[in-house]
């Protein structure tokens, strides 16, 4: 079994990011950037399924411009096999993105895409979704549990209102929450191993696929503040202040 | 053209989250339509027609929907799209899903999470963890869009009278087989609806000390939430986690005891309308988003509020 994870380069979940003065976006000049935490948590499982002898070559993939390359490597470093780069500048949208990934699964014959299920930055939660989609296989949205079943994958997701068991044929498109697994630090010699290790890079148009976007951010604003109230110093005093000045019970 | 709305439910009972979403839904547009998607659920259909400013309820009722299998409700989605211009459901698990499965089978670039409507093209959708507010306009023909429940109110659930129309089964998947779900069982009342919240973080300690909370929550009428920390180390399940990458509550009195507040809790429970924190270290982040604060061992202040909301 083959398989891809895609993973994209994020603002460190660490820093607290700041609205542009401009109001187009937000500042990303000289901030510490990391991947996506839960497109670590993807790259984790993948290795878990190759160790386990499931899988016999894990592949990250990253859309995005030069930088990218030092998220793959983090990719390579925790043990994938080698990466793909497909660089572009652009603004893509979950949908281009999706296509893209698509194009890419093909082309390596993979059996398993996992991604993770949101990006912290855009917070969309729609890329995996789509890429199931448009590819016409299984989703497993959510998941904190996989494992080879029959042929295909038995996964549990987590949903709104507890945990849900699935079986979905292979090959899938999965989307990894938080639970799924603990990822690992990349270890020094494997930092020094990675960077001998493959990245193909290549353009969305290599891949044939347009680049149009749908959508236009018209302005990224500052959310309202909220402020520090008061300080308490018993029960007594925030029952009443509950009862008699918020009024909330 | 009308918005289309996917109603959520179990097949016994409809989330109220639907009619958040047909809250939104009539700021769009006049015309609304829901969906529903289930099997035996006829009751729902029934409920749904009742919603103010529902025109008509479309529903499917078949072993297809019984459990919410992706491909099988975005097949009947698509199935109806193209009497919309719009489709909404609500941003829970079920609808961030859904949606965006649904717009890349149609080609259609979803848009998630909204809290505001600005125009029928024009949306407003928190990113990074809610630290900014993006305005974003859609080109699409048909616009798909989860719902963030908390930012819209409730549409009234009893005084609507639409008709009930009958649609087509459009087949299930042989991709994906349902084999069982692991429900969180409880009598207190749901995360993302509740009045009151009380939550717990690794300052807990123990899945047993959450009994704590349990019993202040009842005494509020209210519901049980936990930070990542708390859920992680496996002091309560999954589904009470409250953050970026869990549940969006907005009760009137969100009560955080043992957490630190980093920024992925708070955007989750920042839109409450009153904020209290018990926590021993002043300098915890958490009191500067508090309208109450108190600084103290939780141990100490948990039963001291449990015995004097008793005594009162
Ligand atoms: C309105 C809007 C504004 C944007 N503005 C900017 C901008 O200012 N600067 C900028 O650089 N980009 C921008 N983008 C692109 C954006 O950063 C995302 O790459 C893209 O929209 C995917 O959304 P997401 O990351 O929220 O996806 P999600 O669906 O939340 O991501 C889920 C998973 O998909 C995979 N994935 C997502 N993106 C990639 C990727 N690029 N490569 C590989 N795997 C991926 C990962 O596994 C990830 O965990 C914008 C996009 C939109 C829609
Ligand atoms: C990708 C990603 C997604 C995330 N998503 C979420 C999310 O959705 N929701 C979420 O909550 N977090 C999320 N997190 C985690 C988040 O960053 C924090 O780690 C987490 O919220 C911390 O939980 P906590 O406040 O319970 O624990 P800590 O930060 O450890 O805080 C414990 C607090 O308890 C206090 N305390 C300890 N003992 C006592 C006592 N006896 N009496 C009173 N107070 C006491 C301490 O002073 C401290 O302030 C996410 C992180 C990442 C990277």
């Amino acid at each position: 079994m083959k398989i891809l994870v895609p993973v994209k380069r994020v603002i460190d979940a660490n820093i607290r990011v700041r609205v542009k003065a401009d109001n187009t976006g937000v500042e990303t000049a000289n901030v510490k950037m990391a991947m996506n935490p839960f497109c670590e948590i993807a790259v984790e499982e993948a290795l878990r399924l190759k160790e386990a002898g499931n899988a016999e070559e894990v592949i990250v993939v990253c859309v995005g411009p030069e930088k990218s390359a030092e998220t793959i490597r983090t990719g390579l470093a925790m043990g994938a096999d080698r990466g793909v780069h497909v660089a572009t500048d652009e603004r893509l949208e979950p949908l281009v993105i999706a296509k893209i990934l698509k194009v890419v699964a093909e082309k390596e014959g993979t059996d398993l895409v996992i991604l993770g299920k949101q990006s912290i930055d855009d917070d969309n939660n729609q890329t995996g979704q789509m890429l199931a989609a448009i590819m016409g296989r299984p989703l497993g949205s959510y998941i904190s549990k996989i494992e080879s079943s029959d042929g295909g994958f038995a996964i549990t997701r987590e949903i709104d209102a507890g945990l849900e068991s699935l079986k979905i044929t292979s090959p899938a498109v999965v989307t990894a929450d938080l639970r799924l697994n603990e990822p690992r630090y990349a270890s020094l010699p494997n930092i020094m191993k990675a960077k001998k290790k493959p990245i193909e890079v290549m353009s969305p148009e290599d891949l044939g696929v347009e680049v149009k976007n749908r959508t236009n951010v018209v302005r990224v604003d500052e959310p309202p503040a909220r402020e520090a109230g008061i300080m308490v110093s018993s029960a007594s005093e925030l029952v009443d202040k509950l009862k008699n000045e918020a009024k909330v019970i | 053209m009308s918005v289309l709305v996917i109603a959520e439910h179990d097949n016994s009972q409809l989330f109220p989250s639907t009619l958040n979403t047909v809250a939104a839904a009539s700021k769009i547009n006049s015309e609304v339509d829901v969906l529903v998607a289930g099997s035996d659920c006829g009751d729902i259909a029934a409920q749904c027609a009742k919603i103010a400013g529902v025109g008509k309820v479309l529903c499917a009722d078949a072993p297809t929907y019984a459990n919410e299998i992706t491909e099988n409700t975005a097949a009947l989605v698509k199935a109806h799209v193209s009497n919309y211009s719009h489709v909404l459901a609500p941003a829970s698990t079920f609808g961030k899903a859904l949606i965006p499965y649904t717009a890349a089978l149609c080609d259609v670039q979803a848009i998630s999470d909204i809290s505001e409507v600005v125009s029928e093209d024009t949306f407003v959708r928190p990113i990074y963890a809610g630290n900014a507010l993006q305005t974003v306009q859609s080109s699409d023909s048909v616009k798909m869009i989860t719902v963030r429940t908390t930012a819209f109110e409730l549409a009234d659930a009893e005084s609507g009278s639409a008709e009930v129309i009958t649609v087509e089964d459009f087949g299930a998947t042989d991709w994906v087989q349902f084999v069982d779900q692991n429900l969180s069982q409880s009598e207190r009342p749901e995360l993302t609806s509740a009045k009151v919240v009380v939550s717990g973080g690794r300052g807990m300690q123990n899945g047993d000390n959450f009994a704590m909370l349990e019993k202040l929550a009842d005494n509020l009428g209210g519901a049980v939430g936990a930070s990542r920390a708390a859920v992680d180390a496996g002091f309560v399940p999954n589904d009470y986690q409250v953050g970026q990458t869990g549940k969006v509550v907005a009760p009137d009195l969100y009560l955080a005891v043992g957490i630190s507040g980093a920024i992925q809790h708070l955007a989750g429970m920042k839109d409450s309308k009153v904020i209290v924190a018990i926590n021993n270290d002043e300098e915890a982040p958490i009191f500067q988003v508090s309208d109450y604060g108190w600084n103290e061992d939780l141990f100490v202040a948990v039963p001291a509020l449990q015995a004097e909301l008793e005594s009162n």
